[in-house]
C-alpha cells in the first residue's frame, strides 16, 4: 500500500486547481490464504511436499486476477526452480523468460526478478518473483535449469542491472556494449528534446504535466 | 609543418598539399600467414545488412571449410526503447507503441496487450462478443500475411525467386482488407482496451468472403511450386534440426515446436477471445526440420481461412451490436470511422461535442487527456501470435500509465536456438534454419 500526493505529474507548476492536495492510496495485492482455489493449490501442496524447505524458502503466496506467485527468497531461487521442473507432479518445463521491475521505493527491495514458468504436461503456468537490493543486485543464473532463460537474463542484465551470477556470459544484449546505465530503471530519464510546433515548444513526453 | 607520418598511408608533399596514397593492409602476407597453421577457422560476419539475415541480425559464423563449427547472434540493431517509452503515455496510448515491436504481427501485439490491459481491469468478460469475433477475424488475416512473408521471403533466400512474387500477391489482398477496416495497412492501433476501435464498414464482410475464396483458390500456386519439388525438399529437409527437448528447453513455441510433434497451440489450449468456439484443427509434422515448418505454415494458413469464415457467419448473426465495452469510464468516447486520410474521429461524434453536448465534450476531453486508471498488480497474457507465444507482462501502479510493459517475444526468444540448429551443418543451411525461425527484428529487439 502506498500514497501518491497530487494529481498531475510535474509538482510545483503553480497549479491553482486545488487538485494538488489530492491524496490518493494505491493498494497492491497482498499475501493470499487458503484455499487458493483452482490448481494453485495443488502446485503449493506438490511444492511444498517436494521441497521441505517451503517455509523458508517462500516468503508469500499471491492470488490474484487469477494467477499465481511465488515470492521466492533469492538464495533458495535455484532449488525451486530445480525442483518446479523435475518433480513430475509439478513439471514446470518451460521458462518463458524473466523480466525485471524497478520499484525505487521499497527499501532494500528495489529490484524485482520476475519468471514466468509454464507446463506443458499439466497445462499450467506459475510465477515466481525474486526482490533484491539495489546495493547488491546479484541472483543465481537459471541457465542451466532452463537454456531458454539466457537471453532474458541478458536482457534483464542489460536493462536492470540485475547480476546472474553463473551465467556463461553475461553481457548486454539490445544495447551498446559501451552503455552507461540501465534504461529500465525510473530513475533513467527517457530522454527526448522539446520540439517546437508552429510557435509553440513542446516538451519530451517525461517532462510534460501528465496525470497519476 | 607536422611531422606525423601514418603507417597505412604514404604521403608526399604538392603544392595543393599534402596527398596520401592509401594502399591498405598487407593480404599477401596475411594470407599466407593463415595458410601456414594447421587449423583453418574463419570467422564471417553475416549481416547486420545482409537481405537473407530478416531484418538487422548480425550472425558471427566460425567455419572450418565450409561447416559451422560456432554461431553467435548479435541482436539490438533495431531497439527502440519501446517498453520505457510505453510508461509515459496512457493505457490507451500504449496499443500505438506495441503494435510496432513485430510489425508483421501488429495486430497480435495489440490484442495480447488489450487483454492484459483488461485483465487488470477485470473486465475480459464485459468484452463484447462482436469485438471479440473482429479480434479474432483480424488476427486471423494477419497471421495469413504474416505466414506470408516468412513463406515467400524464406523461399527467396534459398533462391526460389516465383514464390516470393506469389506470396506477396496474396499479402496485398489481406493488407487490402486492414485498409478497408482499420483505415491502415500495418501498425493500426485498432485493437483497444475495451474493444476495437471501430465496427467492420458497411459491405466488408461481403469483401472478406470474396478475398477467402482468391486466396484458397491462389494458395494453390505456392504449393504446388514448392511441395514435391525436388530442389526445395533437397534445401529444407533434414536441415535445423530441432527436437522436442531442445525445443522445451529453449522455450520455443509456434511452429517450430510444431515441427517437433507436439500440438501446443494456445488457441486450443488456453482459449482466448472465444477461440474456443471456432473449428480449426493445429497442424503439426514429426520431422523438426525446415521442410517440417515450412508445412506447417502452408497448411495453417487452410486454417486461418476455416477461421476467418466461421468469424464472417458470427458477424453476420452480431451485426448491430457493440464493439466496446458499455462503461463509459473505459471505452474511448467516440466512435471512429474511416476517412479519407484514415481512422480519425467520426463526423457525427464531433458534431456532438463541439455543437451539441457540453458534458460529452467534457468526458471526450478527460477520457483523451487523462485516459482511465488500472487497478494496481501485475498480469501475464499469452497468445499464439505466428511466431509463439506472444506474452505481455503488464504491471499497473494504480495509475494512468502502465507501471511497466513488458512484451515476451518469440521472435526474441526463439532465435536462441540459432546455435542449435546451426552448428555442425553447412554454411548454406544456415539461411534456411533462420529462415524457418521467422525471426522479426522490430520483436527482437523492441
Amino acid at each position: 500500500m502506498s500514497e501518491s500526493k497530487g494529481s498531475f505529474g510535474v509538482a510545483g507548476s503553480g497549479d491553482t486547481s486545488g487538485y494538488s492536495g489530492l491524496v490518493r492510496t494505491k493498494v497492491t495485492p497482498g499475501s493470499s490464504e487458503r484455499p487458493f482455489g483452482g490448481y494453485f493449490d495443488e502446485v503449493a501442496d506438490e511444492l511444498e511436499r517436494a521441497f521441505p524447505e517451503f517455509g523458508a524458502a517462500i516468503e508469500k503466496v499471491v492470488i490474484d486476477r487469477n494467477e499465481l506467485t511465488l515470492y521466492v527468497k533469492r538464495d533458495h531461487l535455484r532449488a525451486v526452480a530445480l525442483t518446479l521442473r523435475n518433480t513430475e507432479s509439478l513439471r514446470f518445463e518451460m521458462c518463458m523468460g524473466v523480466n525485471g521491475v524497478h520499484y525505487p521505493d521499497e527499501k532494500d527491495r528495489e529490484l524485482h526478478a520476475v519468471y514466468e514458468l509454464l507446463s506443458l504436461t499439466h497445462n499450467r503456468r506459475v510465477r515466481l518473483e525474486v526482490a533484491l537490493p539495489d546495493s547488491d543486485p546479484h541472483l543465481p543464473s537459471l541457465v542451466e535449469v532452463w537454456g531458454g532463460v539466457n537471453w532474458h537474463e541478458r536482457e534483464t542484465f542489460d536493462m536492470f542491472g540485475i547480476i546472474f551470477d553463473g551465467h556463461p556470459g553475461l553481457t548486454r544484449i539490445l544495447m551498446p556494449d559501451d552503455w552507461q546505465g540501465h534504461p529500465q530503471r525510473k530513475d533513467y530519464p527517457l530522454g527526448g528534446i522539446p520540439v517546437e510546433y508552429k510557435g509553440a515548444t513542446i516538451p519530451p513526453p517525461s517532462e510534460r504535466r501528465t496525470y497519476r | 609543418m607536422s611531422t606525423y607520418s601514418d603507417p597505412y598511408a604514404e604521403s608526399r608533399e604538392t603544392t595543393e598539399g599534402r596527398v596520401y596514397s592509401v594502399t591498405g593492409g598487407d593480404w599477401d602476407s596475411l594470407a599466407t600467414e593463415i595458410g601456414a597453421t594447421k587449423e583453418e577457422r574463419v570467422v564471417v560476419n553475416m549481416g547486420p545488412q545482409h537481405p537473407s539475415t530478416h531484418g538487422v541480425l548480425r550472425i558471427i559464423l566460425e567455419l572450418e571449410g565450409e561447416t559451422v563449427t560456432e554461431t553467435r547472434c548479435g541482436i539490438g540493431y533495431l531497439h527502440t526503447g519501446i517498453e520505457k517509452n510505453a510508461e509515459y503515455r496512457s493505457w490507451t496510448q500504449g496499443v500505438t507503441f506495441v503494435t510496432r515491436m513485430d510489425y508483421l504481427a501488429p495486430i497480435f501485439n495489440e490484442t495480447a496487450y488489450c487483454l492484459a490491459v483488461e485483465k487488470l481491469l477485470g473486465i475480459t468478460e464485459d468484452v463484447p462478443e462482436r469485438a471479440s469475433i473482429i479480434r479474432v477475424l483480424m488476427m486471423e488475416l494477419n497471421r495469413i500475411s504474416s505466414h506470408m512473408v516468412a513463406l515467400g521471403t524464406g523461399a527467396l533466400e534459398l533462391g526460389a525467386l516465383s514464390p516470393m512474387i506469389f506470396a506477396f500477391r496474396e499479402r496485398e489482398l489481406v493488407l487490402d482488407l486492414f485498409e478497408m477496416i482499420s483505415g491502415l495497412r500495418m501498425n493500426m492501433a485498432f485493437v483497444r482496451p475495451g474493444g476495437v476501435a471501430q465496427d467492420i464498414p458497411e459491405g466488408g464482410v461481403a469483401k472478406i468472403r470474396e478475398t477467402v475464396t482468391t486466396l484458397r483458390k491462389n494458395f494453390k500456386d505456392n504449393e504446388k511450386l514448392l511441395i514435391g519439388n525436388t530442389i526445395w525438399m533437397k534445401r529444407t529437409q533434414n536441415i535445423g534440426y530441432l527436437d522436442l527437448a531442445g525445443c522445451t528447453t529453449l522455450g520455443i513455441t509456434g511452429p517450430v515446436l510444431r515441427s517437433a510433434g507436439l500440438p501446443w497451440d494456445l488457441r486450443k489450449i488456453a482459449p482466448y477471445c472465444g477461440y474456443e468456439n471456432y473449428k480449426f484443427d493445429v497442424i503439426t509434422t514429426d520431422t523438426a526440420d525446415v521442410y517440417g515448418r515450412f508445412l506447417i505454415r502452408m497448411q495453417e494458413l487452410e486454417q486461418s481461412l476455416r477461421i476467418i469464415e466461421q468469424a464472417c457467419d458470427k458477424l453476420d448473426k452480431t451485426v448491430g451490436q457493440p464493439v466496446m465495452v458499455a462503461d463509459k469510464k473505459i471505452a474511448w468516447p467516440s466512435q471512429l470511422s474511416v476517412g479519407a486520410d484514415g481512422m480519425g474521429n467520426s463526423l457525427a461524434h464531433i458534431r456532438e461535442i463541439m455543437g451539441e453536448s457540453m458534458e460529452s465534450l467534457i468526458h471526450h476531453f478527460k477520457l483523451v487527456t487523462e485516459g482511465f486508471r488500472v487497478p494496481a498488480g501485475q498480469v501475464y497474457v499469452a497468445i499464439e501470435s505466428p511466431r509463439g507465444e506472444t506474452g505481455v507482462h503488464l504491471v499497473s501502479d494504480g495509475g494512468t500509465r502502465p507501471y511497466r510493459v513488458h512484451f515476451r517475444e518469440p521472435s526474441f526468444n526463439n532465435l536462441q536456438s540459432t546455435s542449435a540448429m546451426c552448428e555442425g551443418s553447412m554454411i548454406a543451411d544456415v539461411i534456411g534454419a533462420i529462415a524457418s525461425i521467422d525471426p522479426v527484428m522490430g520483436g527482437v529487439d523492441r
